[in-house]
């Protein structure tokens, strides 16, 4: 999988052979009177990084939460690595799973969170080591020999032993996807994780996003207002607009050609807002 | 001092020690008791099931309400009478308590409620973002309970933990009630027995005072080692 699929249209993946790794049916979602999400169909390779864009309130985040079912959806079908998220089937119908089974499938879909979400109570080392003792059930040692690589990879390895509180919120951004990799999830879900940074500390986050998403080892799909990160770390930029899958194509096409009114009209609020 | 004579007092102050010794003692294992009772009862009544919930707020609701020298003497004079008439003999001799003990089941039972309540608003207050950070990685829900929701809640509520604890280790005096032998019923016998009420309940009020200052500290030592923050 070295080509990134410049080729792919709305809700498809380019490589033929390989199932995707996550699969995205007809997925509807409401809040109350207000449907959010009103039909997604979306399909996300193995190793490929897909940036979804829109306005707030354009049902991303929701989309995003869906996936790893902190939010459960309607009526439709989400799978990871062909596994139905939530729910089983049974006759066409959707029957909830048992919390065993959605911790199963969440453990595999690593969320990074806007408001970084680090457990206030833990050391840095300690938050990345958690997951894998307590729901892999990794040896202490062993995971803690590989949170402090992980800690490494994303520039922290001296704030090992300090406290969320004690860091910065890059730094603790870091270590939250320090966290999420531990996991060694099958898909990394990243939820405007820059959105609640200082403007200065951004940077050290898309950095360390941009690593993982050049390395290709990882899937991920990442709701972000950076759009200078969706030109130029992802494979795929989805727009969304109202609940619906607007535009979806290689960034240069998608945000250097949009099709839609909608999408030239997003683009430009943002450059003008922004001035990226 | 004071003109007074605490000559007195003074021969007698092993019994004015113990006394205030099996108060402390009584306080310790009621609270720990209620500690247990209060953190299990505050997961029920936060719980979204209704069959766990409901009870839960109903004894909360039933024994707050109810003063403690009431439960002490339910339980002191009111259960042995009930177990002994309507109970077979070896599950009555269960229920039929001493002082000492009744005054810690009552402590654990009042605390239970008060400290439940406590909890439970620490519980709430420990934000959704830790818990779906929990949920994310694929922890059970009582995984997070455990290592996620009860520790933070509980650097949440240790200055409020404080003031309960104080307050009923000052209710070990209602134990007097049944004659059980802490300081304050030490006192009031040795006042009956010398007249001596000035130096007989200036001692009492320091011992109580210096003891709940004790306690206050211990727990503001606790706060002060925690070096994270929420």
């Amino acid at each position: 999988m070295t080509d990134t699929g410049h080729a792919s249209t709305v809700g498809e993946a380019t490589a033929p052979n390989a199932p995707p790794m996550v699969r995205i049916r007809d997925v509807h979602k409401r809040f109350g009177a207000l449907e959010v999400l009103k039909g997604i169909d979306l399909d996300v390779r193995q190793g490929e990084v897909v940036c979804i864009i829109g306005a707030s309130g354009s049902g991303k985040t929701t989309l995003l939460r869906c996936i790893n079912f902190l939010e459960p959806y309607d009526s439709g079908r989400i799978y990871v690595d062909g596994e139905l998220v939530g729910y089983h089937e049974r006759g066409g119908r959707l029957v909830p799973a048992r919390e065993k089974e959605i911790a199963r499938v969440r453990a595999e879909t690593a969320m990074v969170f806007q408001q970084f979400n680090l457990f206030p109570h833990m050391t840095a080392l300690n938050n990345v080591a958690f997951g894998p003792i307590k729901v892999r059930g990794v040896a202490k040692d062993a995971a803690r020999e590989r949170a402090r690589e992980l800690l490494a990879r994303v520039g922290l390895s001296d704030k090992a032993d300090a406290y969320p509180a004690q860091l910065s919120g890059g730094q603790q951004q870091r270590v939250a996807i320090a966290r999420a990799l531990a996991m060694e999830p099958k898909v990394m879900l990243f939820d405007e994780v820059t959105s609640a940074l200082d403007p200065e500390l951004v940077g050290e986050v898309l950095a360390v996003m941009e690593d993982l998403a050049a390395s290709h080892g990882v899937t991920m799909i990442v709701v972000t207002h950076e759009m200078m990160f969706a030109r130029e770390a992802a494979d795929r930029v989805v727009f969304m607009d109202g609940g619906v899958i607007v535009e979806a194509g290689p960034p240069d096409e998608v945000l250097g050609a949009p099709r839609s009114d909608r999408l030239r009209a997003f683009l430009r609020r943002f450059t003008t807002s922004r001035g990226s | 001092m004071f003109g007074l004579n605490w000559d007195l007092i003074w021969r007698n102050r092993e019994e004015f020690l113990w006394g205030l010794v099996l108060g402390l003692q009584m306080a310790l294992i009621g609270l720990a008791i209620g500690c247990v009772i209060g953190l299990l009862v505050a997961f029920a009544r936060t719980s979204r099931h209704r069959w766990l919930s409901a009870p839960a707020a109903a004894y909360v609701e039933f024994v707050r309400n109810l003063p403690l020298l009431l439960i002490l003497f339910f339980l002191y004079f009111g259960v042995p009478m009930w177990a002994n008439s309507a109970l077979p003999r070896d599950v009555a001799d269960l229920l039929i308590l001493d002082g000492e003990n009744t005054v810690i089941a009552g402590l654990a039972i009042y605390g239970g409620a008060y400290l439940a309540e406590i909890f439970r608003a620490g519980i709430l207050s420990v934000g959704r973002a830790f818990v779906e950070a929990g949920r994310s990685l694929g922890l059970s829900g009582v995984q997070i309970a455990r290592y996620v929701t009860l520790p933070i809640m509980f650097r949440t509520v240790l200055p409020s933990l404080g003031n309960t604890f104080i307050s009923l280790f000052k209710d070990t005096s209602l134990a007097m009630a049944i004659a059980v032998p802490e300081l304050t019923f030490v006192t009031r016998k040795f006042v009956t027995d010398t007249f001596q009420f000035i130096q007989a309940w200036t001692v009492a009020a320091v011992l109580y005072i210096v003891t709940a200052y004790a306690i206050a500290a211990v727990l503001r030592f606790l706060e002060r080692r925690i070096r994270w923050a929420v």
